[in-house]
Parts: C-alpha cells; sequence; structure tokens
C-alpha cells in the first residue's frame, strides 16, 4: 500500500504549482487554470486523509469542491469576457486602468 | 474499503425544526428566485422599480423569520449549522445591510442606466452565503457558504458591465480572491487530516483532549491567508482600493461590511472555539499592519472610493485588536468588542456609500476630493449626513465609531497588549486626519464646478436615515446591542468541564458595564 506521505507530498507539489502558475503567468486563462489546480491538489489530499482516517466524509467533501469550482469557472469565464470586451486584450500587465 | 463508516450519531433524515433553523436563508433564497424569474416576464421600465421592492420585501422577511429563527435555537442538519445568540446577532447584522443597501441602490440603478433584475437577486443570495457563514459550525459547509457569498459579490463587482474599471476590478477581485479560498481550502483539507474531522467542536475537544501537531499550525495559517483576505487584512489587502473604486458604490457599501461581518464571525469561531493554537503573533502582526498601512495608504488618496478602501483596511485592522486576547474572561469581552464593532461599523460605512453613490452621478463621474468642495453649502443635508458618518469613522463620541474603538483598545489594554494598543491610538490620530480633510473640503472650500446635486429620493432617504439612526443609537445607546453581544461571547467559547460556569458568573467589567 502507498504510505499516506506520498499523496501529501504529491498534493503539496500540485498547490505550489498552481500558486506558482498563479504568480508567474501572464495569461489571464492561464492564471484561472492554476487555481484550478491549486484546487484539485487540495482535492488529492481530502481524498489521501478519508483513506487514513477511514472517514467517507473526506470523500464526499471532494465532490462539493468540484461543484463549487465549476461555479467558479462558469462566472470566472464570463467576468474574462467581459473583460476582453472592454480591453480587447488577455494580458494581466495590460489590464492596468486601476493604479494601485 | 469496508471499514469506511459514517461518523457516530449521524441523523441522516431532517427533522421539521431543522429547517426552521436556516428559515432566512430560505426564504432569502426563495425571493431571489422570484425577482431572477420575474425579470425577463416583466415590462423593463416597470421592472426596476418592482424587483427592488420584491429584493426589500425579502430581505423584511428574513429580518422576521431571523427572529422566529432565534425562537429554536440549536443544532441542525447532522451537526452542520448551530442557531445562538451569536449567529442570530449576524443574521440580523448581514440581512439589516442587504435591506439598507438595496433601498440605496433603487436611484442608483435609474442613474446608470443598470438592469436591475439580477442585482437585487444577488444581493439576496450573497446575503444567503453570509448569513450562512455565521451559523455554519462545519468547516466544509463554511467554505460552500464563502463561495456563496463570494461569487454573487465578484458578479456585483462587476455590475456596471459597460465601464472598463468595473470589470477590471471584477476580474481582480475574482483572481485574488479564489486564489485566497484555494489557501482556506487547503487549511480545512489539512486541519481534516490533523484531526479526523471537520466539525469545529470535534476538532476543538480533539485539540484540547492530545498534542497539537506541526499540522494544525499550517492548517490555522492557511485558513486565515483565506479569511484575512476576505476581511482585507495586511498582508492581504493589496486588492481593496481597486476593487472598491471599480465596484458600483451602493455594492461597495455592502462587501465592505456584509461579507466582511461574515468572515469574521468564521474567524472568531474560528480562534475562540477552536481555541486556536499558536495564533498570538500572526494576529498580533496582521492587526498593526493593517492598521498602519490603511492609514498611511489613506492619506494621499484623491479619489474618495480609494480613500475608504484603506480606511476599511485600517478598521480591519482595529478589529483585528480583539481577536489577539488570551484568556476565557477576556476572550468574552473580545468577542464581544469585535461583534460591536462590526454592527457600528456596517452602520456608519453602508451610510457613507449611499452618500457617494448619490453625489456621484451617472457614471460615477464625481468620486475625487474637489469634487466635494462646496458640498456644505449646495447640499446641506446630505453634507450633515456624510460629515456624521466620517466623524463616526474617526471615533468621535456620540456616535457609534467612538464606542466601538473604546471596546476594542479597553479590551486589548485588559489583557496587556500595551504595545498594540499604542499603535492602535497613535494610527487613530493619524486616521483623523484624513476624515477630517473630506470635512474640511465640503465646509471650507468655495466650489469651483457647478455639481448639480439632484434631491435625495424616498428610497435612499430610508437608507441613509436608518443608517444615521443605527450609528447614533450605537453611539448613545450601546448598551443593550453590547450585553447581547457578550450573552452570545460565552455560548461561543468551548464549554471546559467548570469553566462555563466560571465564566457566567464573572461580573461585567467596569469599562464595558458603563453605557
Amino acid at each position: 500500500m502507498v504510505p499516506l506521505s506520498y499523496y501529501l507530498v504529491l498534493s503539496g507539489f500540485l498547490f505550489a504549482c498552481g500558486v506558482a502558475g498563479f504568480l508567474i503567468k501572464r495569461n489571464i486563462i492561464t492564471i484561472f487554470m492554476s487555481i484550478e489546480l491549486m484546487l484539485n491538489g487540495v482535492n488529492l489530499s481530502f481524498v489521501a486523509f478519508a483513506a487514513h482516517w477511514h472517514v467517507l466524509a473526506g470523500q464526499v467533501f471532494v465532490f462539493f469542491v468540484m461543484v463549487v469550482a465549476a461555479a467558479e469557472a462558469a462566472v470566472g469565464l464570463a467576468i474574462i469576457i467581459s473583460v476582453y470586451r472592454t480591453r480587447e486584450t488577455l494580458n494581466v500587465d495590460r489590464v492596468n486602468l486601476l493604479k494601485l | 474499503m469496508t471499514s469506511l463508516i459514517l461518523p457516530a450519531g449521524l441523523q441522516t433524515i431532517p427533522q421539521g425544526v431543522d429547517y426552521i433553523r436556516i428559515l432566512p436563508e430560505l426564504i432569502l433564497s426563495a425571493f431571489g428566485i422570484v425577482v431572477m424569474v420575474l425579470d425577463p416576464l416583466v415590462d423593463e421600465k416597470k421592472s426596476q422599480k418592482l424587483l427592488g421592492y420584491i429584493g426589500f420585501a425579502g430581505t423584511v422577511a428574513g429580518l422576521l423569520s431571523t427572529w422566529y429563527m432565534a425562537q429554536s435555537p440549536g443544532l441542525a442538519f447532522s451537526n452542520m449549522v448551530k442557531v445562538d445568540a451569536y449567529s442570530v446577532f449576524f443574521h440580523f447584522l448581514i440581512i439589516g445591510i442587504a435591506a439598507v443597501v438595496i433601498l440605496s441602490s433603487f436611484e442608483y440603478m435609474e442613474v446608470q442606466r443598470i438592469r436591475a433584475g439580477e442585482y437585487y437577486a444577488l444581493i439576496l443570495f450573497g446575503a444567503v452565503g453570509m448569513a450562512l457563514m455565521s451559523s455554519a459550525v462545519e468547516l466544509v459547509l463554511i467554505f460552500i457558504a464563502l463561495e456563496i457569498s463570494s461569487i454573487s459579490t465578484y458578479i456585483l463587482t462587476g455590475f456596471r458591465r459597460n465601464e472598463a474599471a468595473s470589470s477590471e476590478s471584477s476580474l481582480k477581485y475574482f483572481l485574488l480572491g479564489s486564489f485566497a479560498t484555494a489557501f482556506f481550502l487547503y487549511g480545512v483539507a489539512l486541519m481534516f487530516g490533523a484531526t479526523g474531522s471537520t466539525n469545529i467542536d470535534l476538532i476543538s475537544q480533539k485539540l484540547q483532549a492530545g498534542p497539537v501537531v506541526l499540522l494544525v499550525y499550517v492548517a490555522m495559517a492557511l485558513m486565515f491567508v483565506g479569511l484575512g483576505f476576505k476581511v482585507a487584512a495586511a498582508p492581504f489587502h493589496i486588492w481593496t482600493p481597486d476593487v472598491y473604486e471599480g465596484a458600483p458604490a451602493p455594492i461597495v457599501g455592502f462587501m465592505s461590511t456584509a461579507p466582511k461581518a461574515a468572515a469574521f464571525a468564521v474567524l472568531l469561531r474560528v480562534v475562540f472555539t477552536i481555541n486556536a493554537p499558536g495564533r498570538f503573533w500572526i494576529l498580533w502582526v496582521a492587526a498593526a499592519l493593517s492598521m498602519t498601512l490603511g492609514n498611511v495608504g489613506a492619506l494621499v488618496q484623491n479619489n474618495i472610493k480609494r480613500l475608504l478602501a484603506y480606511s476599511s483596511i485600517a478598521h480591519a485592522g482595529y478589529l483585528l485588536m480583539a481577536f489577539a486576547v488570551t484568556g476565557s474572561e477576556n476572550s468574552v469581552s473580545g468577542i464581544s468588542a469585535a461583534m460591536f464593532y462590526t454592527a457600528a461599523y456596517a452602520a456608519m460605512n453602508v451610510g457613507a456609500f449611499a452618500v457617494i453613490g448619490h453625489f456621484g452621478n451617472a457614471g460615477e463621474r464625481y468620486v475625487s476630493l474637489e469634487d466635494y468642495e462646496g458640498l456644505g453649502r449646495t447640499s446641506p443635508l446630505l453634507a450633515a449626513t456624510l460629515t456624521i458618518f466620517l466623524l463616526s469613522l474617526i471615533g468621535i463620541p456620540m456616535t457609534g465609531g467612538f464606542f466601538a474603538k473604546f471596546y476594542v483598545f479597553s479590551t486589548a489594554v485588559k489583557a496587556h497588549l500595551i504595545w498594540l494598543t499604542l499603535i492602535g491610538v497613535v494610527n487613530s490620530a493619524v486616521g483623523a486626519y484624513y476624515y477630517l480633510r473630506i470635512i474640511v473640503v465640503m465646509y471650507m472650500r468655495e466650489s469651483r464646478q457647478k455639481i448639480a446635486v439632484s434631491s435625495i429620493p424616498f428610497g435612499l432617504g430610508t437608507a441613509l436615515a436608518v443608517s444615521f439612526v443605527a450609528t447614533l443609537y450605537l453611539g448613545i445607546l450601546p448598551g443593550r446591542v453590547l450585553q447581547y453581544a457578550q450573552q452570545s461571547a460565552q455560548e461561543l467559547l468551548p464549554q471546559a468541564p467548570g469553566a462555563s460556569a466560571k465564566i457566567v458568573q464573572t461580573p461585567l467589567p467596569a469599562a464595558i458595564s458603563r453605557p
């Protein structure tokens, strides 16, 4: 049997990849995909912990997270389209009307 | 895989009383759905007002059902939802904010030429999520409620669809918001891994019983990242000014108060019920940073929405001071001070943004500080109302802001957080400067341009009156609200054997019991 730590390291790695992608990438769609990667990293650790504790709940949470991610994707893509209509670009560096 | 079992004591069939315990959420959702279904059926000209009134009726029904819900406290839906004085307080606060914001939006929607339907529905759905956050005692349910509220506010932020600034602020809020909730979720997963449960009460018992593993600290830190983002606490505050500048003004009034109140409600539950280990320095640093960065940032702002955005960061800092206290007696006053602060802050900030939305006119043209020159003469009533809200934000006596700050500072002093209190007091003085600057500009300067301020319509007038009265009420007679907050604070703390009786018998600290 594969030990728990393997799964946790993999899920941490996926999460870190998502964080790195979010910070490095400049295309809005890619940034959005990085967030999905982070959520999937979390899902993996939920499933791993569910098996570890022998609690079914952990697996059910994954479904909830997937549904929430889908809802977020629907809204997020709509927002991205509306930004593209007004700015004609998908590069975050050029979406800079509001200055920090 | 046969060894996977359901948690003990899980009742699978919900009882009737379970539905009463989420009645406000059910009613708000029902009204939201009615608004969305009616939207395409009603003539566009007539729909603006009608849908607004339905939305407002929904919030009133929500408030009434909250009162009904308060009669049957307890757990519902397999220990996922808990109705206690604490959640009732936040239900009233959040649904009340939604009601006032809907009232102040009637005129705004007409002036900005925004199609109304989804707008009111989304405010109601957002309020559902926030209300659920305050009564959820299960981390995954908290996550779902957080997302319900966030997704609604992402859309509402971008509601001035034709304005590039609005959709840009919506995009920023969305990307950074989902980034932060992913951190929160990772924290939930690790907490589940460390304790084998996501129920706050069970986690609390587990942590009290056994040694605390490193994983718990990591989980707490990650959850704080997610919640810190939602309450705009430094160092997760970067999004605030940009988002507030681009979003419609009444919505800024909404999202700077209601989701914050809900996130603070979750934070209070997580911090005090779980009795989160190793929280002190995180909260200390976040409070000090938020106060300082918020106030310093606000000093150089010229756009009034950005200025109030930085001020909201600073206020999140003052609020977090109340979280850094330890010990059960201090915790009661810390929790109640934080609850009082959210209520007072909601009253003044919703009011201030209602004024700004009205004055901004079509396309929110007049939002810079120069535009406010001479407002004291051209529109004395509007200027006077805004002045009261700004004085309350400073913390002048007779306003809600004064007692809010007073309780937080006195709690911090009693808990021996001298340095943090000192930073807070210095920051309050710095903050007074930029609030007073607005007042000075309104009254002491001649207007250099002609800005026609339309008369205050009925809906907005009511909204302003409600927030005005609430601000003064909390400033003159804070006793009842504070007493209620203290009562609910005692319910919130973990019931250690023998400790609960001691907490109840503790007399009210002298500073707090003064009316």
